[in-house]
Parts: C-alpha cells; sequence; structure tokens
C-alpha cells in the first residue's frame, strides 16, 4: 500500500494544513489553488467573465500566493530533496491534453484537490465532499483504463 | 507590499513545500496513487485536512476576527451540475496526466519545465471555460 513509506506523505500534508490555517487564521482568507488561472486571465482578457469584481479583488494576492508556492518547491529541491532537480518522464501530450481538461475542468466545478478537496472539505462543505469523491473517483477510474491499455 | 501579501506569500512558500515533500509535485507519484499502486497520497489530504479543519472550525469560536483584520469567511459552494460536471472533466484530466494546478504550479519549483506545457493548457482550459461556458 506504501511502498515508499508514510512519513513524506503526513509531513507533507501537515505542512499543506499548516500552511492553509496561517493564512487562515492571520487573514481569514482560504490559501486555494485553482482560482489562480481566471484571476490571472483578468490580467489579460477584457471579458466580462475574466473582469468580475470578485476576482480583480484577489488577482494580486494569489500572484503572491502561487509565487510563493513554487519558490517552496524550490527550496526543497535547493535544500532536503534527494533528488534535487527533477523532470517528468509523463509524455507531452498527456500535460497538455490533461492540463486542458483539468484547468477547464477546476474552473467549471469553482475548486480542484485543494479548495474542495482541503479548504471545501475542511469547511465541512458538502458541496465540495461531493466534488472530491467524483474527481477522486474518475482520475482513478481514467489513469486505471490507460494503465490496462498500456498508454504511454 | 501589504502585510496580507507577505503572509499569503509565506503561505505559499510552506504550502509549495509541503507538496513537493509530499511527492505530489511529481506527477509519477500522483499517478501511481490514482492506479492505487501507492495509496499515499491519502495519507497526505487527511494530514492536510485535520489542521485545516480545526482551524476554519474552531479557531473563529475563541477569535472574533482574524490577526490582520477583515472577517473569517466561510468557504461555501452551492452544489450545481456544473460542480459535478467540473469535478468530473478535472479527473479525466488528472488521471492522464497527474497534474492538478496546486501539484503543476509547484512543480515548476522542481525544475520540472515540461510541466509548463501542462500549466499553458490548463490556462487555456480555464479560459476556454470562462470564455463559452462561463
Amino acid at each position: 500500500m506504501f511502498p515508499i513509506g508514510v512519513y513524506s506523505y503526513i509531513i507533507g500534508g501537515l505542512l499543506i494544513g499548516l500552511a492553509v490555517s496561517f493564512v487562515y487564521i492571520l487573514t481569514g482568507t482560504h490559501a486555494t489553488q485553482s482560482t489562480f488561472f481566471s484571476t490571472t486571465l483578468s490580467y489579460f482578457s477584457k471579458l466580462p467573465y475574466f473582469q468580475r469584481k470578485s476576482l480583480l479583488d484577489q488577482r494580486v494576492w494569489r500572484l503572491y500566493f502561487i509565487s510563493g508556492v513554487i519558490l517552496g518547491a524550490l527550496l526543497y529541491t535547493l535544500t532536503i530533496s534527494p533528488d534535487g532537480f527533477w523532470i517528468t518522464s509523463v509524455s507531452i501530450w498527456r500535460l497538455v491534453l490533461g492540463g486542458f481538461l483539468v484547468g477547464f475542468g477546476v474552473r467549471l466545478s469553482s475548486g480542484c484537490t485543494s479548495g474542495h478537496g482541503i479548504s471545501g472539505i475542511s469547511s465541512l462543505s458538502s458541496t465540495s465532499l461531493y466534488a472530491t469523491i467524483t474527481f477522486l473517483v474518475v482520475g482513478i477510474i481514467t489513469a486505471n483504463i490507460l494503465g490496462i491499455l498500456g498508454v504511454i | 507590499m501589504e502585510n496580507k501579501h507577505i503572509i499569503l506569500f509565506i503561505g505559499g512558500i510552506i504550502f509549495g513545500f509541503g507538496l513537493a515533500f509530499g511527492g505530489m509535485s511529481k506527477p509519477e507519484i500522483v499517478l501511481s496513487f490514482l492506479r492505487l499502486e501507492d495509496l499515499g497520497l491519502i495519507l497526505l489530504m487527511g494530514s492536510a485536512v485535520v489542521p485545516t479543519a480545526i482551524s476554519i472550525n474552531i479557531i473563529p469560536r475563541y477569535m472574533k476576527k482574524p490577526v490582520l483584520g477583515g472577517e473569517f469567511k466561510p468557504r461555501q459552494r452551492t452544489l450545481s451540475r456544473n460542480t459535478i460536471l467540473g469535478a468530473i472533466i478535472f479527473g479525466v484530466g488528472w488521471g492522464l496526466s497527474g497534474q492538478c494546478p496546486g501539484s503543476a504550479l509547484s512543480s515548476i519549483g522542481l525544475g520540472n519545465y515540461p510541466i509548463l506545457a501542462g500549466i499553458g493548457a490548463m490556462f487555456l482550459g480555464a479560459y476556454v471555460m470562462g470564455r463559452y461556458f462561463g
């Protein structure tokens, strides 16, 4: 069940929980990920959908937050990472097609693994619970079908 | 730089460090989880949810407002057809690529440059959603 052990997962999860808690206690804000795409698009698209006040109000702090996320992973890479800089072997077409569906889906659903899965469930939101169960089950089915078909 | 932005930046650093430490920044680890070969990411999610649930549900009982002011905003979403339809589409993309928004963005910090193609595609997906279905 846990071929590479459990500690990295538990410590990683606790750090994420600590980060979200820290931001919430200090600012009352839910530090979630996927809205970043829409708020950042508001700098480039004049469409009314992206120019909503709710998005404009969040777009600056979301840039700081995501910059931090990238820097945090870089700090891990430069300090205690056992493998240093690392490059995926997942094919580009999977990253691109999957990425498109992820970007579309998380915005249609108003949340992702972070927004629904962590902040939403922690807020005892039944909507987020249903969304999380849905993307978990669909993700498991998709990955297993591709595995069975031997898709690379 | 406003105080709120400094806090979000620091929170982002801890979040990103946790994603990388927990292996989620690697699509391979996410895919091994979704293929049910390594269930560690359930532990990661549980370890993230417990402290967050305590902070969101218990702390506001003892503090009237956040340390920097403002208010504790509940995160509520109304269940709609789009919530579930979007989660299904996200699930297909997740199972196909092993990427979700946070894991992909943090993966940049591993030097994993191919992930930039996935992130570009996420922006495109978010744009198409907003433009044609928003």
